[in-house]
C-alpha cells in the first residue's frame, strides 16, 4: 500500500482530531442532560482517565506496528496521539484538583503522599509535562539526540498510569489487566526487535 | 390404560427448577426487556422504566420514625441504580441491570446453630415477628461515597429475641444466597462466596441494627438486597449482607467475606472511621450522592454520626487495629 500524500495525510489527521474529541463531547453531552449517572464526578474521573491511558496506549503502538508490517507512515499521526494523551490527563487532574477536591491543596497534598495510586498517577502526569512541552518540530530541532532520550520517559509514563489504575481497583482487576496486557505486548515488541537487532549487529 | 397416563417425567427434572418456576416472569421480561431495549435506544421510554413498573410494590401498614428525619433522602433513582452487589456484576450499575429477572420469592431463612430450637422461617412469617419501621439512615460505603436512604424493616434484636439464643452465642453470621443461575456475577471468582457477613451480639442487639425488606416506602428492589438484607448505620456499607438466607449464632467470629478478600484492607469491626484511612484511600471526607459536579465532598463523622447510639460498643478497644 503506498503511503497517503500530503493531502491525504492532512484529512487523516483531521479525521483522528476529530475521532479524539468524541470522548469530551460525550462527557459534555451526558453533562448538559444530567445523565452522568449517579456520581457525576466519579464518571468524569474514570472516563477522561481511561482516555488519556488509550490515547497513551494508542500512541505507543505506532513503532511496533512499523516493525511487524513495515508501515512506517502512521508514526506522522503519534504526536497528535500523544498530546491527546496530555489533553486528557490535564481534564483528568483538572477533575480531581476542582470537582473532587474543591482546591483543597493540603488534602490533595496528603492524599498524594499517603496513598500510592495516587502517587504514581501524579508522577505520570508531571513526567508527561515535558513530553508536551517539547514536543514542536523546534525543540526537536532543538534537543536532538537528547530529544530522543528524554522522550523514552513515555515508557515510565505508560507503567505509572496502568498501576494506578490496577491499584485503584477494588477487586475486580479485569480492566486494568486488559491494559496491562496491551502495554506489555507494545513493549514486548520493541524488546524483541531490538534484541534481534543487536544480535544482527554482533554477527 | 394408556391415555390418562402421566409422563414420568416432570417439567422441573428437565429444566433447572428456577428457571422453570421464573418461566412466564422470563418470557414477560425477555419480551419486555428487547421492547423496552428498541424504546429507549429511540428516545422513546426512559431506561429502565419497564423494569420499575413491573417491580414496584407499595408497603403497606409501617410505622414512621424519628430516625433521620431531618436528612435530605438520596433520590430514588440514585438509590437504585448506583450499587455495589458482585453477585451481579462489578460495577455499579451491573445490580440493576442484571437482577431483573431474579425473583425474591417464595423465600425463607434458616436461624441456625446456637439458638433454643433451629429452624427455618418463611419470609411471611418473619415478618410477623415485629412491625415493620422506617428508618431514614446515612449510608457511607468504603469506597468514599455516601447515600441517605429510607429503609423499611424490623428490629433484628426482635428477631433475635424471637430466635432464643443460647448463652454461648456472641456472634451472629449472616450467610446469603448463592446461585450462579439467578446471579451472574456469582459466576465469577471475584469473591468467596457465599457472602458471609457478621456481627457481635451486642452489635447485633443494638436498636440501630435492623433488617430491611423496603426502601422509600416499596419493597426492596432486587438490586437493594430483595427480599431481606442487613443494615449497620454506622458501620461501611459492606456490612450490610443482602438476600439473606441463613441467620447463624455463633460462639466464635466468623469469616467474613471482605476480610478474606483482602485482611489488611478490611476488618471485621468495619466501623466508620475518619481517622483511620483504607490503606489505598482516605476515609477522612465522602462524596453524597445525589449532588451536581459542583457539589463539595463532606467530612465522614465518626461512626457515621451514630456515635452517640453506639461509641460506647467499643470503649477501650483500639480501633486503630479492629478497623
Amino acid at each position: 500500500m503506498l503511503p497517503p500524500n500530503r493531502q491525504q495525510l492532512g484529512l487523516i489527521k483531521a479525521g483522528l482530531f476529530l475521532l479524539a474529541l468524541i470522548p469530551l463531547a460525550r462527557l459534555l453531552w451526558l453533562g448538559m442532560h444530567d445523565d452522568l449517572g449517579a456520581n457525576p464526578i466519579e464518571f468524569i474521573e474514570r472516563s477522561t482517565g481511561t482516555w488519556a491511558l488509550v490515547m497513551l496506549l494508542v500512541t505507543l503502538s505506532f513503532t511496533p506496528l512499523r516493525l511487524l508490517t513495515g508501515t512506517a507512515w502512521p508514526v506522522q499521526l503519534r504526536r497528535m496521539a500523544g498530546l491527546f494523551m496530555f489533553f486528557y490527563a490535564c481534564l483528568h487532574i483538572t477533575t480531581y484538583v476542582w470537582l473532587d477536591h474543591w482546591f483543597d491543596w493540603p488534602e490533595i497534598g496528603k492524599d498524594i503522599i499517603k496513598h500510592p495510586y495516587v502517587l504514581v498517577g501524579f508522577v505520570a502526569f508531571v513526567l508527561s509535562v515535558p513530553l508536551a512541552l517539547t514536543s514542536s518540530n523546534a525543540m526537536i530541532k532543538r534537543l536532538r539526540q537528547r530529544w530522543k532520550t528524554l522522550h523514552r520517559l513515555v515508557y515510565l509514563v505508560a507503567i505509572f498510569a496502568v498501576l494506578h489504575f490496577w491499584w485503584l481497583v477494588k477487586k475486580d482487576i479485569t480492566e486494568p489487566m486488559l491494559y496491562a496486557l496491551v502495554l506489555a505486548a507494545l513493549l514486548a515488541i520493541r524488546l524483541v526487535f531490538s534484541l534481534r537487532k543487536r544480535k544482527g549487529q554482533m554477527v | 390404560m394408556l391415555i390418562g397416563k402421566k409422563s414420568d417425567i416432570t417439567p422441573s427434572e428437565i429444566t433447572p427448577q428456577s428457571v422453570y418456576q421464573d418461566r412466564r416472569q422470563f418470557i414477560k421480561a425477555a419480551g419486555f426487556g428487547l421492547l423496552a431495549t428498541a424504546a429507549a435506544g429511540y428516545g422513546l421510554l426512559p431506561q429502565h422504566a419497564w423494569a420499575a413498573a413491573e417491580q414496584r410494590k407499595k408497603i403497606t401498614g409501617y410505622a414512621k420514625t424519628a430516625y433521620g428525619a431531618d436528612e435530605k433522602l438520596t433520590p430514588y433513582d440514585d438509590v437504585t441504580t448506583y450499587n455495589n452487589y458482585y453477585e451481579f456484576g462489578t460495577s455499579k450499575s451491573d445490580p440493576e441491570e442484571h437482577s431483573k429477572l431474579f425473583k425474591p420469592t417464595p423465600w425463607s431463612v434458616a436461624i441456625e446453630g446456637e439458638v433454643k430450637n433451629p429452624r427455618t422461617v418463611n419470609l411471611e412469617d418473619l415478618l410477623k415477628i415485629a412491625p415493620l419501621e422506617e428508618r431514614i439512615y446515612r449510608m457511607r460505603c468504603v469506597e468514599g461515597w455516601s447515600m441517605v436512604i429510607p429503609w423499611i424493616g424490623l428490629p433484628l434484636a426482635q428477631l433475635i429475641k424471637w430466635a432464643e439464643p443460647t448463652a454461648n452465642a456472641k456472634f451472629v453470621e449472616f450467610v446469603t444466597l448463592e446461585d450462579s443461575l439467578r446471579m451472574p456475577g456469582a459466576r465469577m471468582p471475584i469473591l468467596d462466596w457465599p457472602y458471609t457477613e457478621g456481627l457481635r451480639m451486642d452489635e447485633a442487639m443494638n436498636p440501630l441494627t435492623i433488617l430491611a425488606v423496603g426502601l422509600y416506602g416499596e419493597v426492596l428492589p432486587n438490586q437493594n438486597g430483595a427480599p431481606i438484607r442487613l443494615v449497620v448505620p454506622w458501620k461501611y456499607g459492606f456490612k450490610g449482607a443482602k438476600a439473606i438466607v441463613k441467620i447463624r449464632f455463633r460462639e466464635t467470629m466468623p469469616q467474613t467475606t471482605w476480610v478474606k478478600a483482602g485482611p489488611r484492607e478490611y476488618g471485621f469491626y468495619a466501623n466508620v472511621n475518619p481517622t483511620v484511612d483504607h490503606p489505598r484511600w482516605t476515609q477522612a471526607s465522602e462524596r453524597r450522592i445525589g449532588g451536581s459536579v459542583f457539589s463539595p465532598r463532606i467530612k465522614t463523622q465518626m461512626f457515621n454520626g451514630y456515635a452517640e447510639q453506639v461509641a460506647h460498643l467499643y470503649s477501650g478497644m483500639d480501633l486503630r487495629k479492629n478497623f
